[in-house]
C-alpha cells in the first residue's frame, strides 16, 4: 500500500461527521423530547412519528448542508426567544417593542418581505456589475429573509394556540401562510444549488418568482386581512395535513425554480446576458435536478392527498378539481422527463415546456381556487 | 416512445374537461345553462360526468395495454442491463468511447490491477475480470446499475395503480348496463318501490353511496349517484344513527360534525355502537363509513302567523315540521307551506366591506308558498334580529326563483326588541276608522291657532286621502297619485309634502298603538325618528312581500339528519401498493445513477486504459470522470 490508496478513499456520511454535527443532532433531538413531553397529550401517533421523523430528517439534511444546520438552530433560538416575550397573551404582539417591529409572527412575515425584494434588487445589481462581493450580500439577504419566514411560521403557530387551545394548527392551513412556505422552500432550494453549482448570477432571476409571491402576501395582507388566524375546518383537521401540504410545496417550489433557470437558458441562448449567467450545461442540470426533486416530491404529496382524501372524503380520488390538476401538473413533468431521460432531449424546447410547466402549476395552485369549485374549497380567494 | 408522451399529454387533456365543466350538477342546470341542443350534444359525450365516460376509460385502458407493452418490451433489456458487467467490450470499443484516458505503468501490471480493484471497491464498484485473447486483461465494472429496476418499479405501479382505480370505476355496471341488466332509476319515489332492476346487492364488489339518516332513525341501503338518477345499493348490515352533533369555535364557525352510529347485524351477538367523525372513518366487513355532511332531519317548528294587509293584530297559530306540508288561508285562496330547511346556526359577514369578522345571526328557515295554480315564492326568514348599520330589524327574504337573489324585508324592533310594535303599528295604519282621528290630531299640531274650520277641514281630508293611497300600496302608491294628478314641475314638491305629512301621521299611529296596548308612548328624538322611516318603509315594502302571510317562527324542536358516504374499494390496497412502488421507482431511477469504468491492462505495452460511461449524459458524470480520471492518473504513476 501506498500513500496515494487514501487520496480516493470517500468517507461514509458517519465518518464524515465532527462533533459539531454531533452537537447539532442532539439540540434536535432533545428538542423534539421536550415537545414530546411538553405535548405528548395533544398528539397522536402518527403525530409523534412526524416529530421525530423530523427531528431525525433535520439532523440528516443538516449533517449534508451545513448553512441548513446554521438557519434550523437560529430560527430555533430566536422563534423560543420572541415566545417568551409573549407571556401568553397575543395582545402583547402588538405592545412589546421587540415583538412589535422585529419578531412577532407578522412582523417577522413582513421582515421577510422587505428582505426578499432587497435580495432581489441587490442579485440584479450584482448580476450587472458583475461584483462576486455584492453577490455575497444578496444571498446573505436572501438567507435572513428566510430565517424570518421560519420565525414567522414558527411563531404564528405559537399564536395560534394562544387564541384558544382548540383553535391552534401548524400554519399551512390557508393561502396565505402556504405563500409563506413556498418563498421559503423555493429560496432554500435555490441557496442549496447556488452553494453546489456556485450560481450567484441566477438569484436575481429566482427571486422574481418568490417576489411575485411576496406581492400576493402583501396584497392578501393588506386587502383581505388574510393574515388573521382563522381555526381548521373539520376536513382540514388530521394529521396528514403536516406533511401533505409541505411535500407539495417542495414539489412547487422546485418546479418554480426550474422555470425561473429556464428562462435564465432562454435569454442565454439568445444571447442575452449570455456572458453574466452561468454556461447553458449548467443552468440545463440544474433544470432537470430541480425538475426531478420537484417531480419525486410531487408524487409523493398527491399519494398522500389521496390517502388523506380515502379518509376525510370516503374515496382515494374523487376527480375533484384540485386533484385533477395535480394529476395534469404531474402528467406534465412526467412527459417532460419521459422526454429527456428517453428521447435525450436538451435545450431550448424543454426550457420552454418548464416555463409552460410553472404556469400549468400555477393554475392548479391558484386558478383552482380561484375559478373553479370543489371539496379543496378552504383555499378560496 | 412519442407514444407515451402523446398518451399523458391527452390524458391531461380529457382531464381538463372535468374540471372546467362542473360535474354531476342536476341536468335541469346544466339545460338552463346551455339550452336544449348543446345540452344533448354534451350529455351524449357524457361530459357531465367524464371522468366515468365510456371514452375516457378507454384512454385510460390504452394507458394501461400500451404501458404494459412498453414494459414487456424494454423490461428485458433493462434486467439485462442490471445484470451485465459489459466485460465483453472490446479495446476497439473502448477507445471510442468519449471518456476515456490512457497511463503508462510503473509498476507491474498485477500490482496495477490490485490497485485498480482496491480503487473500484473504495468507490462502491463492483466488478469483474476477464482475460482477453491477447493476454490483456480487462476489469469491468458497474455501479447504480439498481436504477434499472427503476424504471421496471415506475412502470409496473403505473399499471397497478391504473388497474386498482379501474377495480374501484363502475366498470362492472356500465357493462350490466350495456348489457340491458341494470338501469339508473330516475324517478324520486320510495326506495322501497325501487325496481330490482336498480338495485345492487350485497355482492357488489366496489361502490360509493350516500345514506342520509334522521337521528332516531336507521337503513340498510345507500343510494349512488349515476348521471341524473341513481341505484340503490343493499347493505349487508343495517346503521342506525343515535346522535348527530356539531360542535363550534368560540367564533361560531363548526369545529366537528361527529354521528353515533350503531351497526345492526344478524352476525353479531349484540349491536356495536361507535361514533365517527370527518377524517375518522370506521370499516365494518370492508364497508367505510364516513361523515360527510348534514342536513335538517325534520326539525318541528312553530310560528305565529301574521296577516300583513289585516287591519288588526290577530295572529294564527301554525305548526310543521322540515320536509312537511302546511295549508295558510282558507277557501279558494288556500296556500300550500313546504318547509324546506331549518338552519341553527347562520354564520355571516354583515359588515358592509366584507372586513369585518362573520359571526352567528342564529336560526333561519327556509320555505316555499305554493298557490293552487302551483307557482311558489321561496322565502327565508331569520328568526332573531339582525345589527345592520346599528339599528335592528327582522330579516325575511324572498324570490320567485332559484336563480334570482333574495330580496328582503326589514322589519324594525321595537322598544322590547319584538316584532309586535311594527305590527301594531302596521294594524293602525291599515284601519280606515283610525284616519279621523290621526288627521285630527295632526291638525290640531300643524294648524295651530288659526281657527277656519274650512281649512282644517280641507286638511284634515287631505290627510285622510294620503293615508288611504299609503294603505293601498306604500310610496310606489303615493307616486302613481302624484304622477297621475299633479303636474311635472310640481311633483318633487309635492312629493316632499306627502312624505312630511306620511312622517307625522306615523308618528301619532305609532304612538295609538303604543297607547292601545298600554305602552309608553315614543320618546322625541332620532331614534324615535329613525324608527318610523324604518316603519314606513318597511310597511311599504310589504306589498312587494307576495303573500300577505308573515311566519314569524317562536319555537323549534331540532332533529339534525347526519349525511353518511359508504364506500367499499377492493382497488384501494392495488393502489396503494402501486403507489409504494411508484416512489422507490421514481427516486431509484432519479438518484441512483448507473456508471461503468472499464480498466483494460495490458502487459504487453504495460498501459491501462480507462475508460467511463453512463445512461445519463450530465453534468454530474463528468466531474466524476474528471475526478477519477485524476485520482487514478496519480494512483498509477
Ligand atoms: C402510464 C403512463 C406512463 C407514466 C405515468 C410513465 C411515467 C414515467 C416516469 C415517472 C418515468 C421516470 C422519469 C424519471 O425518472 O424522472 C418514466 C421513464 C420512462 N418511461 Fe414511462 N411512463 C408511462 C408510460 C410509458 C410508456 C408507454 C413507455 C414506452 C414507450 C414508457 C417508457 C419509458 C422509458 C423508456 C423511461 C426511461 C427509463 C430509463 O431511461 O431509465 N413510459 N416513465
Amino acid at each position: 500500500m501506498n500513500s496515494h490508496s487514501l487520496d480516493y478513499q470517500q468517507k461514509t456520511l458517519l465518518q464524515r461527521l465532527n462533533w459539531q454535527d454531533w452537537l447539532y443532532a442532539l439540540i434536535i433531538i432533545a428538542g423534539s423530547v421536550f415537545a414530546y413531553i411538553q405535548y405528548a397529550q395533544y398528539m397522536d401517533i402518527y403525530e409523534v412519528g412526524f416529530l421525530f421523523g423530523a427531528a431525525a430528517l433535520f439532523s440528516y439534511l443538516g449533517w449534508q448542508w451545513k448553512r441548513l444546520a446554521k438557519l434550523v438552530l437560529i430560527v430555533g433560538v430566536v422563534s423560543l426567544f420572541s415566545i417568551t416575550l409573549y407571556h401568553g397573551d397575543q395582545a402583547r404582539a402588538t405592545q412589546v417593542f421587540l415583538l412589535k417591529y422585529l419578531v412577532s409572527s407578522q412582523s417577522a412575515v413582513m421582515w421577510m418581505n422587505v428582505l426578499f425584494v432587497l435580495a432581489m434588487v441587490t442579485y440584479w445589481f450584482a448580476l450587472f456589475k458583475r461584483s462576486v462581493f455584492v453577490g455575497k450580500v444578496a444571498t446573505a439577504l436572501t438567507w435572513s429573509a428566510v430565517l424570518f419566514g421560519f420565525v414567522g411560521l414558527m411563531v404564528r403557530w405559537y399564536e395560534s394556540y394562544l387564541i384558544a387551545p382548540d383553535v391552534g394548527h401548524i400554519p399551512v392551513s390557508n393561502l396565505y401562510e402556504v405563500f409563506i412556505l413556498f418563498c421559503l422552500i423555493t429560496a432554500l432550494l435555490y441557496l442549496h444549488y447556488e452553494q453546489k453549482l456556485n450560481t450567484k448570477q441566477l438569484g436575481g432571476f429566482v427571486l422574481l418568482v418568490i417576489n411575485a409571491a411576496v406581492g400576493f402576501i402583501l396584497w392578501y395582507t393588506f386587502d383581505r386581512q388574510a393574515h388573521n388566524i382563522q381555526p381548521l375546518v373539520p376536513a382540514l383537521q388530521s394529521y396528514w395535513m403536516k406533511i401533505h401540504v409541505p411535500a407539495n410545496f417542495v414539489g412547487y417550489g422546485a418546479f418554480s425554480l426550474a422555470a425561473m433557470v429556464a428562462s435564465a437558458y432562454l435569454l442565454a441562448s439568445k444571447g442575452f446576458l449570455a456572458s453574466r449567467l452561468p454556461s447553458l450545461e449548467v443552468m440545463d442540470d440544474l433544470m432537470y435536478k430541480s425538475i426531478a426533486v420537484g417531480f419525486a416530491f410531487f408524487t409523493i404529496a398527491t399519494i398522500l392527498g389521496a390517502m388523506w382524501a380515502a379518509e376525510a372524503w370516503g374515496g382515494y380520488w374523487s376527480w375533484d378539481p384540485k386533484e385533477t390538476w395535480a394529476l395534469i401538473v404531474w402528467l406534465n413533468y412526467a412527459a417532460w422527463l419521459h422526454l429527456r431521460m428517453v428521447k435525450g432531449l436538451r435545450g431550448a424546447v424543454l426550457a420552454w415546456w418548464a416555463l409552460v410547466g410553472l404556469m400549468v402549476t400555477t393554475f392548479a395552485f391558484l386558478g383552482v381556487n380561484m375559478f373553479l369549485s370543489g371539496l379543496h374549497s378552504y383555499g378560496t380567494l | 416512445m412519442r407514444f407515451a408522451v402523446s398518451l399523458l399529454s391527452v390524458l391531461g387533456v380529457a382531464s381538463i374537461i372535468g374540471t372546467v365543466l362542473k360535474q354531476n350538477e342536476s341536468y335541469e342546470n346544466y339545460i338552463i345553462k346551455f339550452g336544449q341542443f348543446w345540452f344533448g350534444l354534451f350529455e351524449h359525450l357524457g361530459l357531465y360526468d367524464v371522468y366515468h365516460s365510456g371514452w375516457f376509460l378507454v384512454i385510460l385502458l390504452f394507458l394501461v395495454v400500451s404501458t404494459s407493452f412498453c414494459i414487456y418490451r424494454n423490461g428485458p433489456h433493462m434486467i439485462k442491463e442490471w445484470r451485465t458487467f459489459k466485460e465483453h467490450a472490446t479495446e476497439k470499443s473502448l477507445n471510442a468511447f468519449g471518456h476515456q484516458a490512457t497511463y503508462q505503468l510503473n509498476s507491474g501490471a498485477e500490482n496495477a490491477k490490485q490497485q485498480l480493484i482496491q480503487f473500484l471497491q473504495a468507490k462502491g464498484f463492483k466488478y469483474k475480470l476477464k482475460r482477453q485473447a491477447d493476454g490483456s486483461e480487462l476489469i469491468a465494472a458497474k455501479a447504480g446499475t439498481h436504477q434499472r429496476w427503476g424504471y421496471i418499479f415506475t412502470h409496473v405501479a403505473m399499471v397497478i395503480i391504473l388497474l386498482g382505480g379501474l377495480l374501484d370505476g363502475n366498470l362492472p355496471f356500465k357493462v350490466q348496463e350495456i348489457l340491458g341488466h341494470k338501469r339508473i332509476e330516475t324517478l324520486d319515489i320510495p326506495e322501497s318501490q325501487v325496481p330490482d332492476i336498480s338495485r345492487l346487492d350485497t355482492n357488489n364488489p366496489s361502490f360509493r353511496g350516500n345514506m342520509t339518516l334522521p337521528e332516531g332513525s336507521s337503513g340498510n341501503v345507500a343510494f349512488v349517484r349515476v348521471r341524473d338518477g341513481y341505484l340503490v345499493q343493499e347493505l349487508p348490515f343495517r346503521v342506525a344513527l343515535k346522535d348527530f352533533r356539531i360542535e363550534h369555535y368560540a367564533t361560531g364557525q363548526p369545529k366537528s360534525f361527529e354521528s353515533d352510529l350503531v351497526i345492526i347485524d344478524p352476525d353479531l351477538k349484540q349491536p356495536i355502537t361507535k361514533t365517527i367523525s370527518v377524517n375518522h372513518p370506521w370499516t365494518y366487513k370492508g364497508i367505510a363509513i364516513y361523515q360527510s355532511d348534514f342536513q335538517d332531519g325534520g326539525t318541528k317548528l312553530d310560528f305565529k302567523v301574521w296577516d300583513l294587509f289585516s287591519p288588526n293584530t290577530q295572529t294564527k297559530p301554525l305548526a310543521g315540521a322540515i320536509f312537511q306540508i302546511g295549508i295558510l288561508g282558507n277557501g279558494g285562496d288556500t296556500l300550500k307551506v313546504e318547509y324546506n330547511d331549518f338552519r341553527k346556526f347562520n354564520i355571516i359577514n354583515m359588515s358592509q366591506d366584507g372586513k369585518g369578522k362573520p359571526h352567528n345571526v342564529g336560526p333561519n328557515i327556509t320555505y316555499k308558498l305554493r298557490d293552487n295554480k302551483g307557482q311558489a315564492i321561496e322565502y327565508v326568514t331569520y328568526m332573531q334580529p339582525m345589527q345592520i348599520d346599528g339599528r335592528h330589524y327582522f330579516i325575511s327574504g324572498m324570490r320567485e326563483t332559484v336563480s334570482e337573489d333574495f330580496r328582503y324585508l326589514r322589519i324594525p324592533v321595537d322598544g322590547d326588541f319584538g316584532i309586535d310594535g311594527f305590527m301594531n303599528f302596521r294594524a293602525v295604519m291599515l284601519d280606515a276608522s283610525k284616519y279621523p282621528e290621526i288627521a285630527r290630531r295632526i291638525a290640531a299640531i300643524s294648524l295651530e291657532g288659526k281657527k277656519e274650520p274650512a281649512l282644517k277641514k280641507q286638511f284634515e281630508t287631505s290627510v285622510v286621502q294620503l293615508l288611504t293611497v299609503f294603505a293601498q300600496g306604500g310610496y310606489s302608491q303615493i307616486a302613481q297619485v302624484i304622477e297621475k294628478s299633479v303636474p311635472e314641475k310640481e311633483r318633487e314638491g309635492a312629493a316632499g309634502t306627502y312624505i312630511k305629512m306620511l312622517r307625522v301621521a306615523a308618528y301619532e299611529a305609532y304612538n295609538m298603538s303604543l297607547a292601545a296596548n298600554n305602552k309608553p308612548l315614543l320618546p322625541s328624538g332620532d331614534d324615535s325618528e329613525a324608527l318610523l322611516r324604518d316603519s314606513l318603509n318597511s310597511f311599504s315594502d310589504m306589498f312587494f312581500y307576495g303573500s300577505p302571510y308573515y311566519l314569524q317562527l317562536e319555537q323549534f324542536e331540532h332533529k339534525e339528519a347526519s349525511g353518511l358516504q359508504l364506500t367499499k374499494s377492493p382497488g384501494q390496497k392495488w393502489v396503494y401498493l402501486g403507489s409504494v412502488l411508484l416512489v422507490l421507482g421514481i427516486f431509484s431511477m432519479m438518484y441512483i445513477r448507473e456508471r461503468r469504468i472499464w480498466l483494460l491492462l495490458k502487459p504487453a505495452s504495460n498501459q491501462v486504459l480507462f475508460a467511463m460511461a453512463s445512461n445519463r449524459k450530465n453534468l454530474d458524470f463528468e466531474q466524476e470522470f474528471n475526478l477519477y480520471r485524476e485520482q487514478l492518473k496519480s494512483l498509477l504513476a
